[in-house]
């Protein structure tokens, strides 16, 4: 179990990370979101041992980063951001490099080295310099690291990260296989990423943790409001506004012309559809609806006003 | 395998992977040899004396550019996050990398044996002894100035800035011996110590002193601590 307590990280007088606690339980896939600059990568640092926190605690099975570097650098796999390599070794070499370092015999890095090219699918490049292998491969070779001596942990930081598309699900499958019996930390500034592989997620901004909990329990706890966008005919801006005096919850947040018709979006609670009131009430007024389409909320908005207009209001 | 062992191999391996380690080893070996047969063609004779009085010269340009790249090469490729994440003390890299530095320094050295070999051959009448703590010398300055490369490498991630950072301070320790001359009487016995020369030449003229061994472990040991002390700051900046 990985415990961070009131974590803060200064460098120089810019606070990169603000007092942040956050756990991350046995077995589980976290996954770190936050736009760039956030204070992910300065986070996993600390907790690989490369910094070390400006004030608070952070603790890897109840050992301490400062106190028990080594035994935490041996329970983790990392996978830096930028993914960096020694572009002048050849696969094999490196990865022989990073068994030793790990302290593997030949004999015990010969049985693992087998195992991770079948996980990593490496197979017809180990002996090719790093430097000519292409970015999808780069990142595998960056994976088999950090996965080479079966770490407990795995902290991968924007590990998809300028991949082509067919790349970043395969890498995602990867991650999700290495999931199942290891705690992931994952970092990214993308969505999507976080959504297709974690089990649970962290949103932090300018060094401060916004949210913590399920998508689920993100969805519930930002998800308010449906959202109607409307085109409607033979009608005035005015007479639309007075819809909020008929529908009380209604509220009216853009409206404009568009040519000879009306353009509008609305919002309402979820709690009730007012789809069907809305049309009813054109009907009897004789508008035309040439348009109505329902928007959900969706995490992609939860995340961008936690980080984006969050951050502007603060 | 020891720590500090495994750096040392990937460092010595990283050295004849690149073009680095043959560059140096060849030139090394032609200024060397010319300063040598010169002298032996022209009139007719030649000692070690005029090769081992060009060796520190030619360390000023050399030891720099082999050192330059040792950490801020990993710095600036990234690589450094990486190597400071596993298993390694701090203390670890930075010994292993001067040592594999100082191993390229090493056989520089013994590829100039083979000058030594041709005067045996013709049939000088060679003082051996004097010989071998005259290459223990040029050794022990080589790794003097290995660990100065080392610190400037340490302190920039700019390899250029490393070399000229590294060029500075052996040039500095070598011209300490050479200002005495300009300098107050009460700092010449300092200034005199603290150079390189003089102790350079105490070996080389077959004498292996105490203190000057002590000077030059403390010396290497010096820059090899601020070394590892730069590396650690990292964590705390």
């Amino acid at each position: 179990m990985i415990r961070i307590e009131n974590l803060s990280k200064d460098y120089g007088k810019f606070r990169a990370v603000n007092s942040i606690s956050f756990e991350v339980n046995d077995g589980e896939i976290l996954g770190f979101l936050g736009p760039n600059g956030a204070g992910k990568s300065t986070t996993l640092k600390v907790i690989t041992s490369y910094l070390a926190p400006t004030e608070g605690n952070v603790y890897v099975n109840n050992l301490n980063v400062i106190d028990d570097s080594m035994e935490i650098r041996d329970m983790i796999g990392y996978l830096p951001e930028l993914n960096p390599l020694y572009h002048e070794m050849n696969v094999f070499d490196f990865l022989k490099f990073v068994s030793v370092s790990r302290g593997f015999d030949t004999k015990r890095f010969k049985k693992r080295l087998g195992e991770v090219i079948e996980l990593c699918g490496l197979k017809g490049v180990m002996h090719k310099d790093i430097r000519e292998l292409s970015k999808g491969y780069k990142q595998r070779v960056g994976l088999a690291q950090a996965i080479f001596h079966d770490p407990k942990i795995l902290i991968l930081d924007e590990p998809t990260n300028g991949l082509d598309p067919n790349q970043i699900v395969e890498i995602r499958e990867l991650i999700k296989n290495l999931g199942k019996e290891k705690t992931v930390i994952i970092s990214s500034h993308i969505l999507q990423e976080i959504q297709a592989t974690a089990d649970r997620m962290i949103i932090i901004n300018e060094g401060n943790i916004v949210a913590n909990g399920t998508i689920d329990e993100l969805m519930a706890d930002f998800q308010g409001k449906t959202r109607l966008t409307m085109e409607i005919a033979d009608t005035t801006k005015d007479a639309i506004n007075d819809l909020k005096k008929e529908f009380i919850e209604l509220n009216i947040t853009e409206i404009g012309m568009n040519k000879e018709n009306v353009s509008a979006t609305l919002e309402y609670p979820n709690h009730r559809d007012y789809r069907k009131d809305i049309f009813n009430y054109a009907v009897n007024n004789k508008w035309a609806i040439l348009e109505m389409s329902r928007h959900k909320t969706s995490l992609e908005d939860v995340f961008r006003n936690l980080t984006v207009e969050g951050g502007k209001h603060e | 395998m020891n720590k500090i062992a495994i750096i040392y191999k990937k460092e010595l391996k990283n050295f004849f992977n690149s073009p680095v380690a043959y560059i140096t080893l060849v030139v090394f070996l032609l200024i060397g040899g010319w300063f040598f047969t010169s002298t032996l063609f022209l009139i007719n004779e030649s000692d070690l004396r005029t090769l081992f009085q060009v060796i520190p010269i030619i360390y000023i340009f050399f030891i720099p550019a082999i050192t330059m790249g040792l950490i801020a090469k990993e710095r600036n490729d990234n690589t450094m996050e990486f190597l400071t994440t596993l298993p390694f003390d701090d203390k670890d890299i930075v010994i292993g990398k001067f040592l594999a530095a100082l191993s390229l320094i090493g056989t520089a050295l013994l590829f100039t044996l083979v000058h030594f070999i041709t005067l045996t051959v013709i049939g000088t009448n060679l003082d051996v002894g004097a010989l071998l703590s005259g290459y223990l010398g040029l050794f022990l300055v080589g790794g003097v100035y290995a660990a100065i490369g080392t610190f400037s490498s340490s302190v920039t991630n700019n390899q250029i800035t490393a070399f000229i950072i590294s060029f500075l301070i052996i040039f500095l320790f070598f011209m300490m011996d050479k200002i005495l001359f300009f300098v107050p009487g009460f700092m010449t016995s300092f200034l005199q110590f603290m150079s390189i020369d003089y102790h350079l030449s105490n070996i080389s003229r077959g004498v292996i002193d105490s203190r000057n061994l002590i000077y030059f472990g403390s010396v290497i040991s010096f820059f090899l601590l601020i070394s590892t002390r730069i590396l650690e700051i990292r964590k705390w900046r």
